[in-house]
């Protein structure tokens, strides 16, 4: 029945904690799926969303761009259409037309006239180019090779960073010559740089030796693995490629790349990814928060709900721990009172003939010839004697009888007071061994209460073995009273011992809480009173001062009885 | 058998009935002693047959016998001869029992190992509530 305390704790414990991990689980699950779910979808049409955009926009400078260099270039070939080699050789003549241009276009810085040879035979610009010699410069050698070409962004002869477009043209005797222009560099960035989205976005020219055509706005980053930006040979026509990569710092960044120039340029258009999908990580963030806080709250519910249901089988295991006492108390006593029955009754009879036989002999010493014999007086003494102790005999087996009659459980009327005259009886013994002094006030007026008197017996025997208890060696009284109060019965049990201590008396009631060293008490005995009393519809309080004594009140409510015989 | 019944004019005349031997025994003589007719049987049904051939006072009867139960000879007996008033003796001090057997109409009852006096004195009074009542 002595349940390791322990082992128990750890069982409830982890029982809470399989209440709470089964709980959580249940219901995080689903949302972590929903969620999840909801998460990915959202995040490949906002990622789908943000490539279009950035697609579209490239696309759309992609054609600006190449409209630009196709204009310049269709602005020089009207010029060598239109106009014959020996017009162009003139110096003021190229001025003037190169202002014609400057007035339409600013992004024109100066025009030149190249030979075959190439010597500069003409220019028009604020530089002093005069007879300048480009035959080994790269454009001239491509522009020779194909009948235009537009460069990359060089330093040249004039150590400023620009570009040229180079145009061929025959004239009707035969000559090769070349007509180029400068394009003003900060004309064409600007082009490129206006491009911004977001708070990163941004876009540069590249050539195909991973030189930077335009000024990129940021100048971070580390140095572009080329192979992955450009189109494949021959599939630069293809449109918009977008990659996401990750930059040396951690950050992702996402790139829209497209070719320009035939291939030989191409535009990149940059954003960093947190930018880019800035609405997707803060719903992510959003979800994360809301999935965190519910987490939260639900663990907190779980183990607040876990506890109590925890707790609430708790009582009931030690309710019905403090039953299965009660009902074993209750059958032991049963037993006992069998076994006492069949005792008191095969006593009785021999003891009642000894105590015929004795009186017998008296009977006989009654008559004249034994009169005078030297003993009598003895022989009379030894009577009465056998007399006595055969009438304490008597007295003992039908105290024994009286218990065993009171061994059954069921209800029936009861005399209060010779309950307790019975008790009182058997707790004597034990009593004197205590050198504690038992002593009843009565009041005969007690009318019958209903209850099962093994039940109301083992109440107050409890009571009297605490009472005794608490006298302890020293010696006593206790004191048993009857009363009526209020309609009530009420049986006052008062000790003269020592007490119990304020802290004590709230738990008194409760099960398993004892004062008596381990072993020594079960804690159970006031438990069980507690519960035989309120069965009946009783109470069972006590008063108690410290060093003077305690007394235990119990209050039988009388029934106005059905069957009065 | 004689004896008894020349001196039965003046006594009364008692029926005992209990199935411990040493007890009818020096219970019988006790009350023999005291001018009491006290004709003693072991078991019931020996007193029944006893009872339908002649007429006693007064029965003293055990409540727990082997051949029968007190309460049922006690039965019998308030058939057999009413005017016979009958006290019972009880060796388990059962209540029940008693109450039980004063409600079949018996005069009184007492628990064993009972005071001599005592139950002549109820044999005497059960006499003279019989004689009054013939």
């Amino acid at each position: 029945m002595n349940v390791d305390p322990d082992k128990n704790r750890y069982y409830y414990r982890s029982l809470t904690r399989n209440i709470v991990i089964l709980m959580i689980t249940i219901s995080i699950i689903p949302f972590i799926l929903i969620g999840g779910v909801t998460l990915y979808y959202y995040s490949r049409s906002l990622k789908a969303n943000v490539m279009a955009y950035l697609e579209v926009i490239v696309t759309e400078h992609k054609v600006h761009i190449n409209t630009f260099l196709d204009e310049k270039l269709a602005n020089i070939q009207t010029m060598a259409d239109t106009f014959t080699a020996k017009q162009l050789l003139d110096d003021s003549f190229l001025r003037k037309k190169l202002n014609i241009l400057r007035e339409r276009y600013e992004d024109f810085v100066d025009l030149g006239i190249v030979d075959s040879s190439g010597y500069q035979r003409a220019y028009a610009g604020p530089f002093r180019l005069e007879d300048a010699r480009y035959s080994d410069a790269d454009w001239f050698k491509r522009a020779m090779g194909e009948n235009y070409f537009v460069s990359d962004v060089f330093l040249g002869l004039r150590g400023l960073p620009h570009f040229i477009i180079a145009l061929k043209k025959k004239d009707p005797q035969g000559n090769i010559w070349i007509i180029r222009s400068t394009i003003d560099i900060e004309r064409f960035t600007s082009l490129v740089e206006n491009i911004t989205i977001g708070k990163t976005g941004h876009a540069f020219i590249l050539n195909r030796n991973g030189e930077f055509q335009t000024k990129p706005r940021f100048e971070k980053g580390g140095r572009f693995s080329l192979a992955d930006f450009y189109p494949k040979e021959g599939t630069e026509k293809a449109g918009v490629s977008i990659v996401e990569r990750k930059q040396d710092f951690g950050n992702k960044v996402v790139y829209a790349i497209s070719a320009l120039k035939n291939g030989e340029w191409i535009l990149i258009c940059q954003q960093d990814s947190s930018d880019a999908f800035s609405s997707l990580y803060h719903v992510r963030q959003l979800v994360i928060s809301i999935a965190f806080i519910s987490f939260l709250s639900v663990l907190v519910v779980s183990f607040f709900l876990a506890r109590a249901m925890v707790g609430r089988m708790k009582m009931t295991d030690e309710e019905r721990i403090k039953m299965g006492e009660q009902v074993i108390e209750a059958g032991k006593l049963a037993s006992i009172g069998e076994l006492a029955a069949g005792i008191a009754h095969e006593v009785n009879n021999p003891v009642a003939i000894m105590v015929e036989e004795a009186g017998w002999i008296g009977d006989l010493l009654e008559e004249e010839e034994f009169q005078d014999i030297d003993n009598l007086k003895e022989f009379q003494r030894a009577l009465a004697q056998i007399k006595a102790q055969g009438i304490r005999c008597k007295q003992i087996t039908h105290k024994l009888l009286s218990f065993a009659r009171k061994t059954h459980s069921q209800l029936t009327d009861l005399q209060l007071n010779e309950l307790i005259e019975d008790v009182v009886g058997l707790s004597e013994r034990t009593a004197r061994y205590s050198n504690v002094k038992i002593e009843t006030e009565l009041d005969r007026n007690i009318p019958l209460i209903t209850a099962s008197p093994s039940e109301i017996q083992q109440v107050l025997l409890n009571l009297i073995n605490n009472a005794i208890d608490a006298v302890g060696k020293d010696g006593g009284t206790i004191k048993l009273s009857t009363h009526m109060d209020n309609g009530n019965a009420v049986i006052d049990v008062s000790d003269s011992g020592c007490g119990i201590p304020e802290a004590h008396l709230q738990r008194i009631f409760d099960p398993f809480f004892t004062t008596k060293p381990v072993g020594k008490g079960t804690g159970l005995g006031l438990s069980i009173c507690y519960g035989i009393i309120e069965k009946i519809g009783g109470t069972i309080t006590v008063k108690s001062a410290p060093g003077k004594g305690t007394s235990f009140i119990v209050r039988f409510p009388i029934h106005p009885l059905e069957k009065k015989a | 058998m004689t004896k008894t019944e020349r001196d039965q004019k003046g006594r009364i005349n008692v029926l005992l009935v209990d199935d411990e031997e040493g007890y009818v025994n020096v219970l019988s003589k006790r009350l023999s002693r005291r001018n009491i007719c006290v004709t003693p049987f072991l078991k019931a049904s020996d007193a029944i047959q006893a009872l339908r051939k002649k007429d006693f006072d007064v029965a003293i009867v055990d409540l727990k016998m082997e051949d029968m139960d007190g309460l049922e000879a006690l039965k019998i007996f308030k058939r057999l001869y009413p005017p016979m008033e009958v006290i019972m003796l009880t060796g388990h001090g059962s209540q029940k029992a008693a109450t039980e057997g004063l409600s079949l109409g018996a005069y009184d009852y007492l628990t064993k190992p009972c005071d001599l006096d005592e139950l002549l004195a109820k044999v005497k009074d059960a006499y003279l509530k019989k004689s009054s009542s013939d």
